[in-house]
């Protein structure tokens, strides 16, 4: 088991033929992903790295399968393809994009909120994030394949080389993941640490979580709530920005500090009040969970 | 982007939201005169141009009954550092003031668009008691918020400005003016791609008129690309360097330590800041050298941490991912042949053919200290710091 991907994932590639899609649709490819597709408008009929190019993403769904999308859309169009995979019937989008601006995520948000009421069975991961990795069995992402390995541990995270510091820190250890999950580092996006909690907490591999989060928002305080009342397996977290000046954004949209809330200090506050572990040296963190009851039942 | 005061005023007159009458910005005390003749009858108010709140309580905002008063002021205002809870103990200089007429008070009424992260959505939030902080009155009196939250597709609906101004007890022959005005805000938050619109106060006149008295405007960067009169603003928050990194891609954000910092990653950046503190020094940027890390992005970089005269020593954090670290180790060297270090420097590189990176950094003869872990580099470059 695993959550939102494994090894029966079929992937389409938006924006497959421009030179980031290229790039990381082939590095999925060559991690054992099972890439069937890729769109880009006006290119339909063609073939890109092996694999057939369609029009729309419906298409790519009806002829190819797809039921997972990865979109590598420059921001001014991002939104709507993201809107269009959607449409498409597309069941996990992962937007990988950086920089899509925050109206339009929230007129994506909308649409999301409407078709999930609806029933429709669909998770948005991102945008501005690495994308998903369910180690030895499906890439969906930029991350670097090589540093994960199958294991029990449940990683989501805000920030993409972040993650691969806690993921090498635990791969080093001998510890493995269930699946990874780079939420991404935007206000407004799809899937959120609740999201991801919910999902690891009933998947049977996963047996412990790693949570990183950042400055800015509340989605560390409400995943605190939610690990109270709802999640029996233990949590480890980081949170980035303890030293970052308020009201100044940290590269990442959604990393501010303002009108005094997304403050490390409250973030830490509410996940230590809950019995969540947090790790305040980055560097500790594999050794956190190695140390931990969960680190032997990985090692061994 | 943060707009100032008389910008978003500015901004508001297109969008039909009433301000009051203005003699607009003046930057030295000979514009006054025809500033006040612009803005009209006396008294006038002076306010300081400088993205900070606070600015009533530390002496930014002053009203002047006669020209003399307002010479005055001005004289004083123009120049001085002005020092709110917001901008720390340096203060901020004032370089330019807005000159208004003005307004008699009947009451004060807070009301802004944010984007609330949680809903996903723009949210408009009101009080009946303006002019105080919206945060402390959150804190102390939640129940006194109003919020509505907007479609980002259609707007305000006219149903929920009317449920707002009931609730914040507009008069009735009111109505109307305070509707269009709530709409209006919100169609300047949708139009121009804010993040932020606010306005505190919103007063209402001894003779029942609604205006905005102040403006504060944020806008979302990502949107440039589509907002070209926001593009085309000068950026006043950010420094001469901030601006330079800006231009070639790098995000840099100047702080108050000694060791720079370059980081592949927002988030690692972060983390290696925090970092550096933890090992007892203080981080003199954040920098986001971006996913690419090139000899040109690099060479970019370390020239605009090198161009901070505070920094003693440099720590490089780069987890190498996609892009290999040898790669990223040439493009080390490579910069390093171009940019006069004078300071000492320390790299830690992790992922991808971290040996063949460390192997070339270790054989070029360059002069550096090669760190195993993030937290080895960091108590390398807070001690390097400390004898430098």
């Amino acid at each position: 088991m695993s959550i939102l991907l494994d090894k029966n994932s079929r992937i389409v590639v938006q924006g497959l033929t421009g030179s980031a899609g290229s790039f990381h649709a082939k590095q999925c490819m060559d991690y054992g992903s099972q890439v069937v597709a890729g769109v880009t408008p006006g290119k339909g009929g063609t073939t890109h790295l092996g694999v057939p190019v369609f029009d729309t993403v419906a298409d790519s769904v009806r002829q190819a399968g797809a039921d997972v999308s990865l979109v590598f859309v420059p921001p001014p169009f991002a939104g709507d393809s993201i809107l269009e995979a959607f449409d498409a019937g597309i069941r996990v989008v992962i937007a990988i994009t950086e920089g899509i601006p925050v109206l339009d995520m929230a007129r994506v948000k909308q649409d999301l909120s409407r078709r999930r009421a609806a029933g429709q069975d669909l998770r948005l991961v991102g945008p501005n994030c690495p994308g998903v990795i369910t180690p030895g069995q499906c890439k969906a992402g930029i991350m670097p394949g090589y540093i994960h390995k199958p294991g029990p541990v449940g990683i989501v995270s805000r920030s993409g080389t972040l993650t691969y510091e806690a993921v090498w820190q635990l791969t080093s250890k001998g510890i493995g993941q269930s699946t990874v999950v780079g939420i991404g580092g935007d206000p407004v996006n799809g899937t959120n640490f609740i999201d991801c909690l919910e999902l690891f907490e009933a998947d049977a591999q996963t047996k412990a979580v790693v949570m990183i989060g950042e400055i800015g928002g509340s989605a560390e305080e409400e995943a605190a709530e939610f690990y109270k009342r709802r999640m029996s397996k233990p949590v480890f977290s980081f949170i980035a920005g303890k030293t970052a000046p308020p009201g100044r954004r940290m590269g990442h949209a959604g990393a501010i500090v303002e009108g005094g809330s997304g403050k490390h200090s409250d973030k830490v506050a509410a996940l230590e009040r809950v019995g969540i572990k947090v790790v305040e040296n980055l560097s500790e963190i594999g050794q956190t969970v190695a140390s931990s009851p969960i680190g032997a039942l990985a090692a061994a | 982007m943060k707009l100032l005061e008389h910008e978003g005023k500015e901004i508001f007159r297109r969008y039909g939201i009433p301000v009051p009458p203005t003699g607009g910005v003046i930057a030295k005390p000979a514009q006054l005169t025809a500033a006040l003749k612009r803005a009209g009858k006396g008294p006038w108010v002076i306010k300081a141009q400088v993205l900070a709140g606070g600015r009533g309580k530390a002496g930014g905002v002053k009203i002047a009954k006669t020209p003399k008063e307002a010479a005055e002021i001005v004289k004083k205002m123009l120049g001085m550092r002005l020092i709110t809870p917001q901008t720390g103990e340096k203060g901020i200089k004032v370089d330019t003031v807005l000159v208004d007429k003005a307004s008699d008070i009947t009451r004060e009424i807070y009301i802004s668009v944010v984007l609330d992260r949680k809903l996903g959505c723009p949210v408009v939030i009101a009080s009946a008691e303006g002019g105080v902080e919206i945060e402390e009155l959150a804190k102390h009196k939640p129940h006194a918020i109003l919020r509505e939250a907007v479609d980002p597709s259609s707007g305000l609906k006219a149903f929920q400005a009317r449920r707002l101004a009931f609730a914040l007890r507009i008069p009735a022959e009111k109505l109307g003016d305070f509707t269009k005005l709530a709409t209006g805000i919100v169609n300047v938050f949708l139009g121009l791609d804010a993040s932020l619109v606010e306005v505190n106060p919103l007063i209402i006149t001894p003779k029942n008129e609604v205006i905005a008295l102040d403006a504060k405007v944020i806008t979302d960067d990502n949107a440039l690309f589509r907002q070209k009169d926001t593009a085309a603003r000068e950026d006043h928050e950010a420094t001469p360097l901030e601006k330079e990194a800006k231009k070639v891609g790098i995000s840099y954000i100047g702080l108050d330590g000694t060791i720079g910092c370059m980081v592949n990653g927002a988030g690692l950046a972060m983390a290696t800041m925090d970092s550096v503190n933890l090992a007892g020094g203080s981080p003199a940027n954040f920098l986001d050298v971006g996913g690419g890390a090139n000899v040109e992005q690099v060479t970019r970089a370390f020239q605009i941490i090198l161009k901070d005269k505070k920094v003693k020593a440099v720590l490089v954090n780069i987890f190498g991912g996609i892009m290999r670290c040898d790669v990223i180790a040439e493009g080390v060297l490579g910069a390093l042949k171009k940019v006069k270090m004078g300071v000492p420097l320390v790299v830690r590189l992790e992922g991808t053919n971290v040996k063949e990176g460390k192997m070339l950094l270790e054989r070029s003869g360059v002069k550096m200290t090669v760190a195993d872990s993030l937290w080895d580099a960091a108590k390398k470059a807070v001690a390097a710091a400390g004898r430098n």
